[in-house]
Formats: structure tokens, C-alpha cells, sequence
């Protein structure tokens, strides 16, 4: 039984799933505002790019900063924030069969997360938030900069209310019958850890916006950097539950594939809950008044379950579309399976460039950096961002990406134009993003600081500086930035012409990114629960393959870096 | 089913090639946590987190007593200090330089204390690339024992204004 106001929900054609009208509304307009976003910080990140190449070094000193903080507010916080809201509120509605609790909390939310970006961005341009994304006191800005900032974690959490309210009113007007799908499970993840870390980020930045008025006395720097790491890494949790959930939606949608056991699915969703929360001890690893007992526990809770959830996700999605695409014929060999997937749909190029991306480059180094002693070589150099970029840029965003490949033709309603450029794109960016981040991570690892204007010391009273191989990699960095920024180009410009200016699919059916008979295979394949699909379920051989790969490239780096620790000066 | 409810029987143990994976996805998280104690106790390079609360003014005051009574030279007008081996360092990070230079000996031990007097920094020695986190109203202690001889240039990598590319100091062992 479904809880439609009459009129106000219409059935897709393409999923079958039924799209609430008014939470359509709101997911188009926080993805309009998130794309719009990702342009502010993608401008910003092709200037940083071309700065930190260091034979090109663009911007000067000032502009260097000030752009850093805007890219970094504009990526990190407004363009994944809006699209989680957008996420958040397709994921309980079209999967319960339900309607958006209400639209006034939605339009409190989305006029609460406008105002707080335009502010925080006008802040930033005017020069009065040079504090960078994470703003450590005693380094103090404007108030209005904190409180943008606030304003868009409240109307977030409005939204999340929304969120909520909305699964209770599907399950009390039994809109769905058992257990919720699997794709709204993940979002239900995602949307519990970001309530623990808004509530952190009004603790750090409440009393910083305070502080900067004159009313309270300094947060302590130490103190801050806790809380606003329960804030600034939890956040990445949140992203990565969206990001998960977006690969189980879309590995259904495009190869018709679903997890072998739901039970190993959830339960890995679960632990990133149990498990997350305190990770702001990652950033923490080298910083004075914290024990190193504090340390090692609260970066691995003894046995770090939430590497085991994100290695338990890294194998049940492969092995669900390697399930799927075996039903279909493709049972030649290990990787058939792989090679005659759809690769011309950017929905399903997207997730698996992200899941390998995100796994095989942004996992293991995220672990080994995370380390405690480890840390020591890399803590707040290139290898930082160096990892980041591949969680959340070559891993989240391009999962984002993935999804707008279908949000654009089935919730706005428009046809993509230059449909061709659209199936390379994914491959341009998460390309660019992969070179960038290798270049990162190894100027890293000789030393380069993150966040740094001139790693030639120019003018500095003591002479410093990194030797040509580090320069070198510097220029791998900014030939990736330039790849990475055409893919975003290719991705916006296509994006806004065709939600703006695109066919209209009211009337019309959408041609789909695959042929017609392909993805009503992939419907029959999806609903099939039969012996046949019970024993395919069995030969998985291809994801085996890359999982243990995907081990092995983790030992050897991880004992790599252990191995490179033992070289510097003996410190405790 | 991702995006419809699951059957009802949706709740199964783990089994063939997942059952595998989780186990040895455990066993090596499980490594991944035994290495850190394990190198707390056997290893050479370990981030205590050794600190105390200290005034910034208190600690300006050892800094400029310790160049005092230690100063050796001067370089670029910075003043360069030679502590005694086994005991007690105070190097300052401050908008925009690491004060004073210091001068030790190589293979012997030392308890560098480290803070700031202004905003947060970050100490980081190269190309040795060694990296810690300098607080203001923190002393942070690191027994240190250079096992290189050489001239290091120290590095903040932590943004700390205008001038943050600019800060730079020494560390001179022989």
C-alpha cells in the first residue's frame, strides 16, 4: 500500500520504482545547488593545481589560500552535503514506496544550506575567512564564516529529520512490506553517523563562532582539533555509506545485479556505524596531550571492524554484478564477466572506476597513514590529500557522478546531449584524479608539505627546499589536475545544458545508456531467484582474483611503509 | 535486492567465497592492529603524544634562557644553541620561524621540547620527513636521537598566515 497524496507521485518507466513528486523537487533542487558547488571548487582546484605544480606556480601567496579554503569548504562540505540531501531523500522515498514526510521541513532545510553557503563563500572571496576548510584557532575569521558553516550543518540536519520522519511514516503506513531495501539501509547509515558528526561540528565551530565575537574566551587548539575531526573524518563515513549505497543501487540498475547475501551487506553497513565515530583519530596521530594507548586504540577499536565493512562492500559488489553478468552468458574464464560488462554506460563505468579507485588506491593508503607510528612520515604532507582525493574525489564523487548519469533522464526528466562524450567521461576524470593522486602521494612521501604556497622557500630566511624528483612529481600532480578538470568540465557543462535545455521525457520514453533488450535482461536477472541463480551465486572466481590482489598490493604497501619508517631518527 | 525489500528469509549466515573473504579480511585487520602496539614496544619511532600544559610566555622564557647560556653561533642572525646530550631542548615555532638553530650530536639523546607562541604549526624535518603537531599552550616533548649526521632544514606543514611558506629552521648534527 503505497501513502501518495493523489497526484503527486508518478511511476519510472526505466526502474518501475514510484518517484514521489515533491521529494523530486527537492532532490533536483539540492542537486542543482551541489553542482554549482562543484563548479566553485573545481575552478578552485585547477588553480590549485597549477600552483602547486611548482614550474607553473599560477597564484601568488594570498590567492593561493584563499582559494585553498574555497575549494576545500566548496568540495568537502557544500557539493557532498547537497547531494547526500538529494540522496537521502530519493532513498526513502521511491524504494519504501513512500511520500516525503514534508515539504515545509524540506524547503527550511534547503533555504537554511543555501544561505549558509552563499555566506560562507562571500566570506571566503572577501577575503575575511583565510583560515583553510578546517579554521584552527587561534587562526581566526570573520563570525560569518563559522556561521555559514552552521547554518548549512543545521539545515542538514533538518533534512536528516525529514529523513527519518519519512522511513517512520513509510513503515507505519506499511508502504513496503519486511525488511527496507538494501540501498536504503546504506542511506539509514549514512544518515545516523551524520548526526553524531553534525553534532560534533556545532561543539568545535559553535564555540569558535563565539570566540570570534568577542564573547568567549580561545578554544583550546588542542581540544578543537578532537572535536572538529569527529566532525571532519566522520563526515567522510557518511560519504562513504552514500557512496556504497550508490554502488549497490546502481550495479542493480545497469547489469541487474543484487548483493548474494544481505545479510554481509547490512551487517557491513553496521559496523561503519559502530565503528566510525571517533576516527578523527586518524588526524590526531602525531599531536601533543593525546596517549599513545589513546592513539592506537581509537584508530583501530583492536581490530579495526570498519576496514573489514569497507573490505566486505569491496567484495559483495563485484561479486553481485560477476553473479549478474554470469546469468547473462558471460561465463568464459575469470574476468569475461568483467570485460563484456556495459562499459559504455557511465553509470556503471563510474561505480566500478570508483569502487577500484576507492579500494585499491584510497583504502589501502588511508589504513597505512592512519597507522600511529606511521603517521610520523606522513602526517600533513602531500600524502595526505594524496589519499583523500582517491576516497572522496576518485571514489564518492565519481559514485555521485554515476548516479546524476541517471538522475538527470529519470527524476529531472531530460535527455542527455553528446551521449557519447558522456560514456568517456568517467574515464577522463577518475584518470585524472588517479595521476593527480599518485603525484601527491609521492611528492608526499619525500616531504612535500600539503597546503603549502612555495615548497622552494623563496625569501625565507633559512634555505629549504625538495630535490627535482619531488619537482617532478609535483608536474605529475598538475597533469592530472588538468585531466581531472576537463573530466569535471565535460561532466557540469553537460549536466546543466541538459537538466536546463534538454529533451523533455515527460512524454517521451528515455532511449536508456543501454539497448533496450539489455536492460530488460537485467530486469528479468534482477528478479531472478531461482536454482539456476542459487548456483551461480557460487563461482565468483573473478572478484576472488581481484580481492586477493587487492590483499596483496595492501601487505606489500603496508610493510613498505614500515620499512621506510625504520630509516628516520629514533623518536618516542 | 538493492532496491526493493529483501525476501523474508533475507537473514543467512555468511557462506562459501564471502565466508572466506571476511575471514581473511579479520585476520589481516587483525594484523593491522597487533603491528602498533607491537612497535610501541619493539620499534624506534613511536609518536607518545609526551606533553604537558605549559604558558606560552612561560615557555618563551626557557627559550630565551636556554639561548642564553648555550649559544654556540649565530647563521642568517639566528642565534644556533648546543645543549648537552640527555638533556632538555626548547625549540619555538613562531609566525614564521623555528628559533633558535640547534646544534647536536649525532647517536646521542635528546628531549626536545616543542610549542608555539602563537598559532598551531607543524614540525617537519627534511628530508628526513619526520612530521609532528606543535600546539600553542602544549609541550610537546620528542626524545629524539639523530641517527644522520648533516644539516636539516625544519619545515612548518601546518598553515599559519601569510608568511607559512616562509618559516623554515635548522637542525645541525655532527
Amino acid at each position: 500500500m503505497t501513502n501518495f497524496l493523489p497526484g503527486r507521485s508518478r511511476q519510472c518507466s526505466t526502474t518501475g520504482l514510484p518517484v514521489c513528486l515533491d521529494a523530486a523537487f527537492f532532490i533536483k533542487a539540492n542537486a542543482v545547488f551541489a553542482v554549482v558547488a562543484l563548479l566553485v571548487g573545481g575552478i578552485g582546484a585547477i588553480l590549485l593545481g597549477l600552483t602547486r605544480w611548482s614550474a607553473v606556480h599560477l597564484l601568488n601567496d594570498v590567492m593561493y589560500y584563499r582559494i585553498l579554503t574555497l575549494h576545500g569548504v566548496n568540495m568537502l562540505l557544500f557539493w557532498i552535503l547537497f547531494f547526500e540531501v538529494a540522496v537521502l531523500y530519493f532513498a526513502c522515498t521511491s524504494p519504501l514506496n513512500s511520500r516525503i514526510f514534508s515539504k515545509k521541513v524540506a524547503w527550511v532545510s534547503v533555504i537554511m544550506m543555501f544561505a549558509g553557503a552563499v555566506l560562507t563563500n562571500i566570506m571566503i572571496l572577501q577575503g575575511k575567512g583565510d583560515v583553510l576548510m578546517t579554521s584552527y584557532p587561534p587562526l581566526m575569521a570573520h563570525p560569518f564564516f563559522y556561521l555559514g558553516i552552521i547554518l548549512v550543518a543545521v539545515g542538514v540536519l533538518v533534512a536528516l529529520y525529514n529523513f527519518f520522519a519519512t522511513i517512520y511514516i513509510a513503515k507505519r503506513d506499511k508502504t513496503y512490506e519486511g525488511s527496507m531495501p538494501l540501498v536504503t539501509f546504506g542511506a539509514l547509515a549514512a544518515a545516523i553517523i551524520a548526526v553524531f558528526t553534525i553534532l560534533h561540528g556545532a561543539l568545535a565551530l559553535i564555540p569558535t563562532f563565539t570566540w570570534s565575537m568577542g564573547w568567549t574566551p580561545e578554544p583550546d587548539a588542542g581540544w578543537y582539533r578532537l572535536v572538529w575531526w569527529a566532525l571532519g573524518h566522520p563526515a567522510q563515513q557518511v560519504n562513504l555509506c552514500a557512496m556504497v549505497a550508490i554502488w549497490y543501487f546502481l550495479a542493480s540498475v545497469t547489469t541487474g545485479a543484487k548483493p548474494i547475501n544481505e545479510t554481509v551487506s547490512r551487517g557491513a553497513f553496521l559496523l561503519y556505524i559502530l565503528f566510525i565515530n571517533l576516527a578523527s583519530a586518524h588526524h590526531l596521530m602525531v599531536d601533543p596531550g593525546l596517549s599513545a594507548s589513546w592513539k592506537i586504540w581509537n584508530t583501530s577499536y583492536a581490530m579495526y571492524l570498519a576496514v573489514l565493512a569497507s573490505l566486505v562492500h569491496g567484495f559483495t559488489v563485484p561479486s553481485s554484478i560477476e553473479v549478474a553478468q554470469r546469468l547473462k552468458g558471460y561465463k568464459k574464464g575469470v574476468f569475461n564477466w568483467l570485460v563484456k560488462s556495459p562499459w559504455k554506460d557511465p553509470g556503471f563505468s563510474s561505480v566500478v572506476l570508483s569502487a577500484l579507485i576507492f579500494g585499491f588506491l584510497g583504502g589501502i593508503t588511508g589504513v597505512t597513514i592512519g597507522t600511529e607510528q606511521i603517521n610520523i612520515i606522513a602526517h600533513n604532507t602531500l600524502r595526505i590529500p594524496g589519499h583523500f582525493h582517491v576516497t572522496v574525489v576518485g571514489g564518492t564523487t565519481l559514485a555521485f557522478m554515476g548516479l546524476t548519469y541517471y538522475v538527470v533522464p529519470l527524476i529531472f526528466q531530460r535527455e542527455f546531449y553528446l551521449k557519447g562524450l558522456a560514456r568517456i567521461q568517467p574515464f577522463i576524470f577518475g584518470g585524472g584524479i588517479v595521476i593527480m593522486s599518485i603525484g601527491m602521494s609521492l611528492a608526499g612521501s619525500y616531504g612535500v608539505p600539503r597546503r603549502h604556497y612555495d615548497v622552494e622557500f623563496a625569501g625565507a630566511l633559512l634555505p629549504a627546499g625538495f630535490d627535482s624528483a619531488a619537482h617532478f612529481m609535483l608536474g605529475i600532480l598538475g597533469i592530472g589536475s588538468i585531466i581531472a578538470f576537463i573530466g569535471l568540465m565535460i561532466f557540469i557543462l553537460l549536466t546543466v545544458a541538459s537538466v536546463f535545455f534538454g529533451k523533455s521525457l515527460k512524454t517521451a520514453k528515455w532511449e536508456g545508456w543501454q539497448s533496450e533488450a539489455a536492460m530488460a535482461k537485467n530486469r528479468e536477472i534482477y528478479f531472478k531467484r531461482d536454482e539456476e541463480y542459487e548456483k551461480a551465486t557460487h563461482n565468483v572466481s573473478g572478484t576472488l582474483t581481484l580481492v586477493f590482489i587487492l590483499l596483496a598490493a595492501f601487505v606489500v604497501y603496508y610493510f613498505a611503509n614500515w620499512k621506510a619508517l625504520t630509516d628516520v631518527w629514533f623518536v618516542r | 535486492m538493492s532496491m526493493h525489500p529483501p525476501p523474508k528469509d533475507w537473514f543467512q549466515p555468511p557462506a562459501g567465497p564471502e565466508r572466506l573473504w571476511i575471514g581473511v579480511g579479520m585476520i589481516w585487520c587483525i594484523v593491522l592492529f597487533i603491528a602498533m602496539p607491537y612497535a610501541h614496544f619493539m620499534g624506534k619511532q613511536n609518536s607518545t603524544g609526551e606533553s604537558y600544559r605549559v604558558d606560552k610566555a612561560a615557555f618563551q622564557d626557557r627559550v630565551t634562557q636556554q639561548v642564553a647560556t648555550n649559544k654556540v653561533g649565530e647563521m642568517n642572525g639566528i642565534p644556533i644553541i648546543e645543549p648537552s646530550p640527555g638533556g632538555d631542548v626548547y625549540l619555538q615555532a613562531r609566525m614564521w620561524s623555528w628559533y633558535p638553530i640547534l646544534k647536536l650530536k649525532k647517536d646521542q639523546e635528546y628531549r626536545v621540547h616543542i610549542s608555539s607562541t602563537d598559532l598551531q604549526h607543524g614540525f617537519s624535518l627534511q628530508p628526513m620527513n619526520m612530521n609532528f603537531q606543535v600546539l600553542p599552550g602544549y609541550d610537546h616533548v620528542l626524545t629524539l636521537t639523530p641517527t644522520s649526521a648533516g644539516e636539516f632544514a625544519i619545515i612548518c606543514n601546518e598553515f599559519c598566515g601569510i608568511g607559512h611558506h616562509l618559516m623554515t629552521g635548522r637542525i645541525i648534527v655532527e
